[in-house]
């Protein structure tokens, strides 16, 4: 088993790398870039050139490449072309942001689906498994700003129960409460729009397991639908689970993108539009390498998880 | 082929009779595609800016009320549905063309072009479909050329999964090991033995795709990222409508609602299709 | 009949499509005699497992049994409510099925499935339990049971793990224990190993076994008495010896033909049986196998044949039995 572990880890980093070159070159080859930025059309060519060493950008790509590289491989992913702040900086004080509203949205969805999704699956076909199935067929098709904008209106405006924007009222920044009564309604938005593919996933994989030969033998034996679903379906359902939630790493830092834009939530997703507005390209390469890298992170450790769990990997290994 | 045929007609108006929500999502797509076909129809013009008409609330003259420019509302919500469904389906064109293509060539050659196209769907899988759309349009121009073309470009490859895994087995069926051993070309093959064989797998795949497509060009539209103006599509309609919130909250619920819709009537469609296509299955 | 430990009488079982009505099992009389083998033999498609199935109320939501009596033990378990039936499943009934590969939970260790099973049924506690399961594993001829009995299924072969599911079957000491072609899945070697173990188990645990099974040669090894089943009904029924030697009805003879015996001829043909089994939602009003049998005559095709007893043990469903006694007076 730690052989397999160790291939899939050595078959991460060429992926890493490639992700890491593509990301570059996609940047070189955009029609604004950091010289256009720092200059305007009155310099002389000679200011031009002057700027360009300062940033390194006199090199060739392979070098300004490594240099990235070397600089990310230390922590330090450049600096922002527009306002000129280290974005490791800003990173720094964004993702924890976004994880803050995405990690509880998501752990509540997880527990919620698995929950409705066995009543759903062992109860196929009846009126309890179609209103969820209903629910979360409807669920999928929703786009999450527009709830998002029904909430703020509904609650934020009408209600004056929670406020509509940012995480935090200006001047209370310390406050828990306050921070918390910020965080529910994006939350709960949140949650709903990860719920329905969830559901879904639980649900199939419940019925999946509900019409395999080994439940017919449980119930030859008198073994009563409860048993059977807590005693051998349960485990086995949730078993896939594993490699969604380990695909879902990049949620954290990408999961809510626009439900932030909507709240003002000032998590990666508003810094990452302005930078595309505004072509801040280090940014944009940034953001882009980081989440590439927890994609194949996350796809990694799920099947590492796989391996660990199911005893039939195991043995095959 | 012709009795095939006629058993998936059957199949499906008997699923069509007893499936409640299949028979509205039916009908309802048809409904929209019509309406916004027909939406010159209007009285009303979606364009034409009327100053003194502005926010006007829903109401006998304007069933959905006017917006920010004294614009109806509905007619522009019709309108906008062009663009979104022309976006959904043209996308659905490119992805599943790519996708099929590379799925065929990946499972019926094997080896190591299937290593190599693999790879290249699990880098390109690698980027999230959000970051890299978004930096794709870096390149483009802006507008409803570009985001067909990015969110064809890069959504391919699921239906490439799919249609691969059926070429791998389709093709080790003996009507293939025939025209093989008979000396046909390899892309008769594929075309002529091997999409059809894939055929229902990727026409259902293709239902979900225009709905994932609908619902992205939604979202980037919203951003600002997607169509520009003067077109507008029910995302960026409801980019505007979140600037008029306060003001005029109605304008928030016709452009999603029609999304909602729409996309749950695709998927819904898929799942009918699944079912027709799927022998017993299901059941 | 007193011996008989259990008795069906009149069995109808039907799947329900939508409005279709499929029916599988229509009226079958059946008695299993304490201590006996009784073979079940048939094509697919038959009866046979839905037969069982409906007697142990295990069959699809989609189909129901529409009448008949079941009586094991003189208990009517047909009237019980889920929960008692569920109680007589694996105590007094017990059933291997045909598969072993998908019959066991693959992420369950094959011993904690026994373990499940003895706590459930015997009441034992876990720690008896778990050296109960070990000595099951030995009884069926598990090699090395201390340590099998914490692997996984997939650690074990086809043979193998129909053994384990026979150790799953005995381990509640059943009364009657039904077997649904435990070797069709096997090679023919592991076969022969299987159906011994069966009939070693039967005389050690004192109880009655149902086969079930569509080969002859099976049938002819092991059982005492055969009941040949067509299209959801009883064909003909006798002893092990009567059936082999005197079959009264076409379908059985034609079955008889088509497979290899020792005691024909050496150059004699096989004759395979013209023709499929009719398929449920089609079936003809007279006698199923008149479309396929070359003695029919013109009422087999309308009128559905009595039973004729030929003897104690022996009956035949068939319209020639009563004209054969006509001509023999």
């Amino acid at each position: 088993m730690a052989k397999y572990i160790l291939k899939r880890i050595l078959q991460a980093i060429p992926m890493l790398i490639i992700i890491s070159i593509i990301c570059f070159s996609l940047m070189q080859m955009a029609p604004y870039d950091a010289i256009d930025s720092m200059t305007t059309p009155n310099m002389s060519q000679k200011t031009i050139e002057l700027i360009k060493a300062k940033y390194g950008l006199d090199h060739p790509a392979y070098i300004q490449y490594f240099d990235w590289m070397k600089g990310i491989l230390h922590g330090d992913f450049g600096y922002s072309l527009v306002t000129h702040q280290s974005i490791s900086e800003d990173l720094i004080s964004r993702i924890p942001n976004t994880i803050v509203l995405v990690l509880p949205a998501y752990v509540l969805a997880l527990i919620l689906a698995i929950i409705l999704g066995l009543i759903a699956g062992a109860n196929r076909g009846k009126l309890l498994d179609k209103i969820i199935d209903g629910f979360s067929s409807i669920g999928i098709a929703i786009p999450s700003f527009w709830l998002a904008m029904i909430f703020i209106f509904i609650f934020g405006y009408k209600m004056g129960l929670f406020p509509i924007l940012g995480m935090h009222t200006i001047g209370m920044e310390g406050s828990t409460s306050d921070f918390f009564h910020h965080l529910f309604l994006p939350c709960v938005v949140l949650t709903i729009a990860f719920l329905p593919e969830l559901i879904r996933y639980v649900r199939s994989s419940t019925i999946g397991q509900l019409s395999e030969d080994y439940v017919m033998v449980q119930e030859a034996y008198g073994s009563s639908g409860t048993a059977i679903l807590f005693k051998h379906v349960l485990r086995n359902a949730l078993l896939p689970l594993v490699t969604i939630v380990g695909m879902s790493l990049p949620m954290l830092v990408t999961g809510a993108f626009v439900t932030e834009t909507v709240f003002g939530w000032p998590g990666i997703g508003p810094y990452f539009v302005k930078a595309i507005q505004g072509f801040d390209y280090p940014v944009v390469m940034a953001i882009m390498l980081f989440s590439a890298s927890l994609v194949i992170l996350g796809n990694l450790i799920s099947d590492i998880l796989y391996c660990i769990i199911d005893p039939r990997i195991k043995e095959m290994r | 082929m012709a009795k095939q045929k006629n058993r998936r007609m059957e199949k499906l108006k008997k699923e069509l009779k007893s499936n409640k929500l299949a028979l509205f999502a039916f009908i309802f797509l048809s409904l929209i595609i019509l309406a916004s076909i027909f939406a010159f129809l209007s009285p009303y013009s979606p364009n034409t800016v009327n100053v003194g008409k502005v926010l006007q609330q829903p109401s006998g003259s304007h069933l959905f009320g006017t917006d920010e420019l004294g614009r109806d509302y509905l007619t522009r919500a019709l309108y906008g549905g062009r663009i979104s469904l022309t976006v959904g389906i043209l996308a659905m064109a490119i992805s599943t063309c790519i996708g099929v293509l590379v799925g065929t060539v990946s499972g019926y050659f094997g080896g190591k072009v299937d290593n190599l196209l693999m790879r290249i769907v699990d880098i390109i899988s690698s980027i999230p479909w959000m970051i890299l759309v978004t930096v794709i349009s870096i390149f483009l121009t802006p507008g409803l050329k570009a985001i067909i073309l990015v969110i064809g470009l890069f959504t391919w490859m699921g239906t490439a999964r799919l249609v691969r895994a059926e070429t791998l087995s389709i093709k080790e069926r003996e009507y293939v090991l025939y025209a093989k051993a008979s000396g046909q070309s390899f892309w008769k093959i594929i075309f002529k033995h091997i999409i059809p064989g894939a055929l229902p797998t990727f026409i259902v795949a293709s239902t979900v795709s225009i709905a994932n497509a609908i619902l992205m060009e939604s979202a980037l539209s919203f951003l600002g990222l997607g169509v520009q103006q003067p077109l507008s599509s029910w995302g960026s309609m409801l980019q505007t409508a979140q600037g008029n919130l306060g003001s005029a909250p109605y304008m928030a619920i016709l452009p999603g609602l029609l999304i909602v819709l729409t996309v749950y009537s695709f998927n819904k469609l898929g799942d009918v299709l699944r079912v027709i296509v799927e022998p017993k299955t299901g059941k | 009949m007193s011996d008989s430990l259990l008795t069906v009488k009149n069995l109808k079982t039907t799947f329900y499509d939508g409005k279709t009505r499929l029916e599988a099992i229509r009226g079958i009389d059946l008695s299993v005699q304490k201590g006996e083998i009784l073979g079940i033999v048939g094509e697919s498609g038959s009866g046979k497992s839905i037969l069982m199935k409906s007697i142990m109320g295990i069959i699809p939501k989609t189909a129901k049994v529409d009448s008949g009596e079941v009586i094991l033990n003189g208990q009517h378990i047909e009237k019980l409510s889920m929960k008692e039936k569920r109680a007589i499943r694996g105590k007094e009934i017990a059933m291997i099925f045909q598969d072993p590969m998908t019959a066991l939970n693959p992420l369950k260790k094959v011993g904690d499935h026994l373990i499940e099973l003895l706590v459930r049924v015997r009441g034992m506690k876990k720690p008896e339990a778990k050296k109960e399961a070990v000595e099951m594993l030995r009884r069926v001829g598990i090699p090395s049971p201390e340590t099998r009995a914490n692997q996984y299924p997939h650690e074990f072969s086809g043979g193998m793990r129909q053994r384990v599911l026979i150790a799953m079957a005995l381990s509640c000491n059943p009364k009657l224990l039904i077997a649904d072609e435990p070797t069709t899945a096997l090679d023919v070697t592991i076969q022969a190993q299987i159906l011994n173990l069966l009939k070693k188990l039967k005389s050690d645990n004192d109880m009655s076994v149902v086969l079930i099974t569509h080969d002859l040669g099976v049938v002819a090894s092991l059982c005492s008495r055969i009941v040949v089943m067509y299209a959801g009904m009883i064909m003909e029924e006798g002893t092990a010896t009567e059936i082999f030697y005197s079959p009264k009805h076409p379908y059985t003879k034609a079955l008889l033909s088509s497979i290899p015996r020792m005691d024909k001829a050496e150059k004699s043909r096989l004759t395979p049986i013209k023709g499929s089994a009719p398929s449920l939602n089609n079936l003809p009003k007279g006698c199923p196998f008149a479309e396929r049998c070359e003695l029919a005559m013109e009422k087999c095709f309308t009128d559905m044949p009595a039973y004729k007893n030929f003897s104690d043990t022996q009956r035949s469903m068939c319209f020639l039995a009563w004209e054969g006694e006509e001509n023999n007076e």
